[in-house]
């Protein structure tokens, strides 16, 4: 991106895997802040949806993340870097109805498999690079202009 | 319609305070990456589910009500939650089914 430089604003957040409490609290606090940029309504809806799919498959799925929020004039980009078991087959997992979710986990009303599909439908561009073993980082960016 | 009207209309119960908003339309499912996907902003949104991530993600969308259906009990977390977020739950004794046919009877 060629405007990386100048950042508007950037927040730093950190999601615990397995705290279905707090499960979204990173997404609720990112659309509070794009709101009060004054951001237009879709495009704070499609970074919601998008960051909040990405923070339940930490929460179901990862030990950790750091999540990294960043605002410049013309995208708003959301990074969530984990520590966890990580993608084994990407284009798999990108697959709708595709989950590899516990029962207990379905019975909330997770694991339909179209988490990463979702994310993919509301960003602009996605980014996602796995390392088995290791951890998922997935980038998210939204052209800000809707 | 109004969260109020519709509340009347269909007497339903409310478990924390009835916020003024709009209702256009609703949303039905027990799956929540289905709300996320499909909801539109203003809707009802009709479940079984009764968690605490129920809130987080009716925020998210613009969820004007969660009704949650055949009378299943809910969490003062949930509650606490709901408010502080400014989102109404109703309950009803009815089912999903005969639920959302008294909605579209009503006109959403």
């Amino acid at each position: 991106m060629s405007d990386e430089g100048q950042i508007m604003l950037r927040e730093t957040f950190t999601v615990a895997g397995g705290d279905f409490s707090h499960a979204g609290r990173v997404s609720t606090t990112i659309k509070s802040m794009l709101k009060q940029i004054g951001f237009p309504s879709a495009v704070i809806r499609r970074t919601a949806i998008a960051t909040y799919e990405a923070e339940m498959n930490v929460v179901v799925y990862a030990d950790r993340a750091d999540v990294t929020f960043e605002v410049t004039p013309k995208t708003i980009r959301v990074t969530l870097a984990d520590q966890g078991q990580g993608i084994a087959d990407l284009e798999l997992a990108m697959q709708e109805g595709f989950s590899t979710a516990t029962d207990e986990i379905r019975e909330m009303g997770f694991g339909a498999g179209m988490g990463l599909p979702n994310i993919k439908r509301n960003a602009d561009e996605l980014e996602i690079n796995s390392e088995v073993g290791v951890g998922t980082t997935v980038k998210i960016t939204i052209n800000a202009g809707e | 319609m109004r969260l109020a009207e519709l509340k009347d209309k269909l007497s339903l119960k409310s478990l924390n305070d009835v916020y003024d908003k709009d209702v256009e339309g609703a949303f039905v499912s027990d799956m929540v990456s289905d709300v996320m996907a499909g909801a539109k902003p203003a809707s009802v949104w009709v479940t079984t589910q009764t968690h605490k991530n129920v809130v987080a993600a009716a925020n998210l969308v613009d969820i004007a009500a969660v009704i949650v259906t055949r009378g299943r009990p809910v969490s003062d977390e949930t509650l606490e939650m709901a408010s502080r977020a400014e989102l109404t739950i109703l309950t009803t004794d009815l089912d999903t089914y005969s639920l959302v046919g008294k909605l579209h009877a009503a006109g959403v």
